[in-house]
């Protein structure tokens, strides 16, 4: 048996499995907070995925150049995305995602 | 079982952990400290996947900023940033759920483990000279991808902004709230007509 982390499949695996956690505790969550933390955990998973590829297919750098760029994205989605949450909850005095529901009525 | 094999599993392990960790916790706080494991984990995979740099920035941008900003605003909130229980999902509904969810998680493995790269059967290839390293990525960064990595700051800078303009509160409102009075009000003791213009002290006739 060939030892661990020699091949591409463990990555894909690792990262499926943070990916489907991390989407899974979006939709189940209801603390806006914690939900932001859930895409993170997704953006880290696909991040993953970018660097072992490219270390299947090591003749350029794109995989990891993509990953730098994802990571340059989600620091300003995160920069956002708190600002968004401290107002709602100015707004509302909640961080419930039950409770962003202003445009339903 | 290498050296290699027992790093691989203790980072998938923090990973794992820690994002089990970040959807199951209560507490904020302890969500946050699950997605810094989980970060962390992951560095230590890029260590492995041969790509230095990018691990160096993940430590930095992810562990050093990010996870700090989801601190300081859990702190902000402070207990206001629990989740309230919600105890109103029947048993049967729990259960389902549950299988639902391993379900998912389990399908996804399962055709995750069937991806193999035909021309290599998914085995790692031998590597060039400065894989991975800070000038390798930097001269892909500043050649191929310069026109995506200058927007990337125009993107930055924008986010910074928005943010910036999102979450203060406007000026007057912050003076207000606390005492619902104006500057006239606590100056000269009510509104200012405009006959008091000459002395705007003197409210009291007898002066």
């Amino acid at each position: 048996m060939t030892p661990l982390s020699y091949h591409v499949q463990e990555y894909v695996l690792l990262a499926a499995l943070l990916f489907s956690i991390g989407a899974l505790g979006f939709l189940i969550r209801r603390n806006v907070l914690i939900q932001l933390m859930c895409v993170e955990i997704m953006l880290n998973a696909t991040n993953l995925l970018l660097v072992a590829f490219n270390r299947l297919y090591p003749s350029s750098m794109t995989g990891q150049v993509f990953a730098f760029f994802v990571i340059a994205v989600a620091a300003a989605e995160a920069a956002v995305g708190l600002a968004i949450i401290l107002g709602f909850y100015r707004l509302r005095n909640s961080v419930h995602s039950d409770d962003a529901d202003i445009l339903r009525h | 079982m290498t050296i290699g094999s027992i790093y691989f599993f203790l980072c998938a392990i923090a990973c794992i952990a820690g994002a089990l960790i970040t959807v199951v916790a209560r507490n904020p706080i302890r969500g946050a400290l699950g997605l810094l494991l989980t970060i962390v984990g992951i560095a230590g995979m890029y260590l492995k996947l041969h790509a230095q740099f990018l691990a160096a920035v993940q430590v930095i941008v992810y562990a050093g900023a990010i996870v700090i900003l989801f601190v300081f605003v859990l702190m902000l909130l402070g207990a206001d940033a629990m989740e309230r229980p919600t105890g109103n999902r029947s048993p049967v509904a729990r259960i389902a759920g549950g299988f639902g969810i391993a379900a998912i998680v389990l399908f996804t493995a399962y055709r995750a483990i069937q991806v193999y790269s035909p021309t290599t059967n998914g085995h790692f290839p031998a590597l060039p000279e400065d894989f991975g390293s800070v000038k390798s990525v930097g001269k892909q960064l500043f050649s191929e991808a310069l026109a995506p990595f200058e927007l990337s700051t125009a993107l930055l800078i924008v986010a910074v902004i928005g943010a910036i303009a999102v979450a203060r509160t406007g000026h007057k409102k912050a003076v207000l709230a606390p005492n619902n009075l104006t500057s006239a009000h606590r100056f000269f003791g009510g509104p200012v007509e405009p006959r008091d213009a000459v002395h705007p002290i003197a409210k009291d006739p007898t002066l």
